[in-house]
Formats: structure tokens, C-alpha cells, sequence
């Protein structure tokens, strides 16, 4: 074959609507800076002010270490509770969703219910329970036990679809009822993700704990959002840190039972 | 109805379509003894498989009837169906274990028709059924493999495994769906050599799905042919000729 023979051929065909759709992405967001006057001036104020706040902050202030630790533990047992109801409540919900084992009259509604309770941010949803409990931290492990359950259920179900059915094939062939079914062809394919999915949720719940306390929900988020509003920004310095700290040994742990788990 | 019939399967008129108006089956008459090996040879796509996996209703039949030892298979639901699977024993292509269980938890998938699910959850299966999966495993030759997991054994140690849980249901009737497709040939004659041996032992009468006509010829006492959704072949292999083959198969050119 000739040279420019195979160069006629096109080993790989251009993409233009890939391109097409980068440059109006490009144009889209040299426009938006324009209007929100993104500008240098505003940027080199902006820094100044970050600078002088960033001074303020430091050193942190742990004086008032007793306020902080009941604030944190708040947020630990609301993340925990969360996690454990949002994960109870997700198992039923997952195989309910899952359209493979499911007759789509439960499937569909199911699912249906699960994407209303990821639809709407976990702090609206905070809120609403504020409203509706009042302060505190049961409004909190309510907000996060809906968002865990959006976030795990979905994923349980996807986990579920992408099952191997021959095995539950075998196991229906052999007589076994339905809960049998679940527990020897189902689980044991699913349960290691399982694992990884709630593990994944404690540690955002974990973050998530530590702000839903600035709209009233309970946890260290309200006595930051309080430290914030009193210029207290060597104590708020002293709550980022303790968050952050709380974050990283969440993930060294998690991290840990992972490799246990493989 | 003679008394031989009504002692093993019994199949009539049996009709399958996936799509209405393209029948897989035709109108499939068919009747097993209580005993032996019968070999289903036929093309692919001819309906060996859909005609296996109506009798354990894994497919649902669009008409005909199936009894086995009298009893109409189809038409069971829910806890009737569910007893009667648990006397049909079945081994797949593709071996079909839980790859994530122990061996021994794979045999023993044979007793979960039998088994309360807290039994099951807690692994507390009646001493009796862990004697016999050890039996079976000692029959397989794999009862030192019994901890493993199912993932960690080769295809042919897979299929015995597929084997011994089949036989684990204690059943009445074994099904078996090209069984030795997925396996090399010698591992193939070793499996289908257990299979008739373990089967023979526990009188269980068998039918065999199978491509290698010469496989068919030398483990089955009945060979059934199918070409087209019906039965065109029905007899001993001897009686087994390259004008039925091609009956079966159609062309010459690969006899």
C-alpha cells in the first residue's frame, strides 16, 4: 500500500462538534468574567484583604478547648448516626432500586425517591428539618441520614445491577427462596463495594457533621459560624485545624480497613 | 400413558417463543426415563438450552406441558415451583458458582431449597448435609479445596464443583448445559466421566446438552437430535448415522 494512500484513509476522524463545544466553552467563559467584573484591580484587593485576614488567624487560639471538644464530638455522633441510619435504611432501598432483581413497579418508584432525596443540597435540607425539629443536633443527624441515603442507595443499586446473574441463576435453579437468593448469589458479589460505599459516606458525613451546625443543626459548624460572626479568627483558625485533623485521621482509618478488606 | 413414562419426564407439545411468531421449539414430545444418560445434540440456536431451562422453568414455555414423576411442572408459582426445582438438579456452561463463597458454601447452595434462611445466614446447615457435601466433595475429588474460594479453582475443578452441588439437592432429575464447552478436551472426558459415574451411583437420570457428537455417542445410552426447534433423532448411538448428522447438522462437507 502507498504512502499517500493510507494517509487518505484517516486512521482518526476530527471530532468538530468536540471542538466546536470547547471554543464556545472558552468564549462562554471569557464572557461571564466580563460581566461578573472579574478584574485585576479586584483581584489584587481582594488579596490584600485575604492577607490581613490570614494575619489575624494566627497563632491559633485553643484557650477555649472545652467548647471545641463538645463541638466536635457533637458532629462525630451525629456522623455516626447518620452513617449507621443512612446505611440501614439504604440496603432495602438499594435492592428495592436494583431494575435486575426488581419488577419495575418497585424499581421505578424507588428510584424515584432516592433522586428526591439527592436533589436537594444537605444544607436546604438542614434547614428544613431546623424548621420543622427545631435546633439542634436531631435536625442535623436527620439532614444527613436523607443525604447518606440518597448517596449509598444509588450507589447500592448500581453496585446490584452490575452483578453476575449466573450465579443467582444457580442458586434460583436450586430451589432456593428469595432471601436465600440475596444472601448467597447477591451479597457476597456486592459486599466488599458495599463496604468501601459506607466507609466513603462516613467520611463525607464527617465533613458534612462539622457544617451543618451554621444553620442550627448541631455540631462544631455552630460554634465556627459564632466564631466567624465575633471576629474570633484565631479560635476559628483553632476549629479549621481540629476539622482538618479530624478529616485526615478519618482517611488514614478508612484507608486502612480498605487494604484489610481486599 | 404407559407407567415408564409417568416414572421420569414427560414432555408435550412443547412451544417456546422470545419473539411471537418465532418459535424456538415446535411442538416438542418428548419422554425420559427415571435412568441414564440422554445426549441433546443439535446446531447451535436450535433450542437444546431453551428446551432444558423450561423443565427448571428458568425459561417460562409459551404452550405444551411437562411432568415430571406425574407432576405438571409448568404453571407452578412461587413455593410450589420453588419444591419443584429443588428435586431438578442443574449444571451450567459457565459453571454459574458464587465466586466470593467458599467451595463448600457452593455445594451447599444445593441445600438452600431445603434450608431456613437463618440456618443458611449462620452457615448452621443440619450436620447431616455438611456429611454429604464432604461425601461429594470426596467424590469430586476437592474436599481438600472445601475452604477455598470458588475463584481460586481451575474451569474443571469449577465444573465438579457445579457438579457435586447439583447432586447436593439430592435430586431427580439432572440437567446439564454443555457442561464441558468451556473446558479443554481431556478435562472435558474426565468431567463427563464423573458426571455418568456420580449420576450412575445415585440414579439420577440425566440430560445432556452437548456439541461433540463423539462425546455424545460415548457417554449416553439414548441421543436425541434437534435441528429446527424439533426432535428429529431419537435412539441409541449406534443407531446414530452420518445421514442422521446431517439431518441434524445439514451440509456434508465437515462429516
Amino acid at each position: 500500500m502507498s504512502g499517500a494512500a493510507a494517509a487518505a484513509r484517516q486512521a482518526f476522524a476530527p471530532n468538530w462538534g468536540a471542538r466546536l463545544g470547547l471554543l464556545a466553552l472558552a468564549v462562554y467563559a471569557v464572557f461571564a468574567a466580563t460581566q461578573l467584573d472579574l478584574n485585576w484591580a479586584r483581584l489584587a484587593a481582594g488579596f490584600g484583604e485575604g492577607g490581613r485576614f490570614l494575619a489575624r488567624m494566627f497563632p491559633p487560639n485553643f484557650t477555649r478547648w472545652e467548647l471545641l471538644l463538645e463541638g466536635m464530638l457533637e458532629s462525630l455522633q451525629i456522623a455516626a448516626l447518620a452513617s449507621a441510619l443512612g446505611i440501614l435504611i439504604s440496603l432495602p432501598l438499594g435492592l428495592m432500586a436494583a431494575r435486575n432483581l426488581s419488577p419495575w413497579f418497585i424499581a421505578v418508584p424507588t428510584r424515584a425517591f432516592i433522586a428526591l432525596c439527592r436533589s436537594l443540597h444537605y444544607v436546604i435540607v438542614a434547614i428544613l428539618f431546623v424548621k420543622a425539629l427545631g435546633f439542634g443536633a436531631l435536625a442535623g443527624v436527620a439532614a444527613l441520614t436523607i443525604a447518606s441515603m440518597g448517596f449509598i442507595a444509588k450507589l447500592f443499586a448500581e453496585a446490584i445491577e452490575e452483578i453476575s446473574m449466573k450465579p443467582v441463576e444457580a442458586v434460583r435453579a436450586a430451589g432456593a427462596p428469595g432471601a436465600s437468593v440475596l444472601l448467597y448469589a447477591v451479597l457476597p458479589q456486592v459486599a466488599s463495594r458495599f463496604v468501601g460505599f459506607c466507609l466513603y459516606q462516613l467520611d463525607s458525613n464527617l465533613r458534612n457533621s462539622t457544617l451543618v451546625g451554621i444553620v442550627g443543626a448541631g455540631g462544631i459548624g455552630g460554634t465556627l459560624f459564632a466564631a466567624f460572626k465575633r471576629f474570633d479568627y484565631d479560635f476559628v483558625c483553632a476549629i479549621l485545624l481540629t476539622i482538618i485533623a479530624l478529616i485526615f485521621l478519618a482517611e488514614v482509618v478508612s484507608g486502612r480497613v480498605r487494604a484489610a478488606l481486599r | 400413558m404407559s407407567a415408564a413414562a409417568q416414572r421420569g419426564l414427560e414432555i408435550r407439545g412443547l412451544v417456546k417463543e422470545y419473539q411471537p411468531g418465532k418459535p424456538v421449539l415446535r411442538g416438542l414430545d418428548l419422554d425420559v426415563a427415571a435412568e441414564g444418560i440422554t445426549a441433546v445434540i443439535g446446531p447451535s440456536g436450535t433450542g437444546k438450552s431453551t428446551l432444558i431451562r423450561c423443565i427448571n422453568r428458568l425459561v417460562e414455555p409459551t404452550a405444551g406441558e411437562i411432568r415430571l414423576h406425574g407432576q405438571a411442572l409448568t404453571g407452578l408459582r412461587g413455593r410450589a415451583l420453588r419444591l419443584a426445582r429443588r428435586r431438578i438438579g442443574m449444571v451450567f456452561q459457565e459453571y454459574n458458582l458464587v465466586e466470593r463463597l467458599s467451595v463448600m458454601e457452593n455445594v451447599l447452595c444445593g441445600r438452600l431449597g431445603y434450608t431456613p434462611l437463618w440456618r443458611a445466614w449462620l452457615r448452621r446447615y443440619p450436620p447431616a448435609d455438611i456429611e454429604r457435601a464432604f461425601d461429594l466433595l470426596d467424590a469430586v475429588g476437592l474436599s481438600e479445596h472445601a475452604p477455598r474460594r470458588a475463584d481460586a479453582l481451575s474451569g474443571g475443578q469449577r465444573q465438579r464443583v457445579g457438579i457435586a452441588r447439583a447432586l447436593m439437592q439430592g435430586p431427580d432429575l439432572l440437567l446439564a448445559d454443555e457442561p464441558t464447552s468451556s473446558l479443554d478436551p481431556k478435562t472435558a472426558v474426565e468431567v463427563l466421566e464423573l458426571l455418568v459415574r456420580l449420576t450412575g451411583a445415585a440414579r439420577v437420570p440425566v440430560i445432556l446438552n452437548i456439541h461433540n457428537v463423539e462425546l455424545a455417542r460415548r457417554f449416553a445410552q439414548r441421543i436425541i437430535g434437534m435441528a429446527g426447534g424439533v426432535i428429529v433423532f431419537d435412539g441409541p448411538p449406534e443407531a446414530l448415522e452420518p445421514g442422521h448428522l446431517r439431518l441434524i447438522y445439514g451440509g456434508e462437507d465437515w462429516l
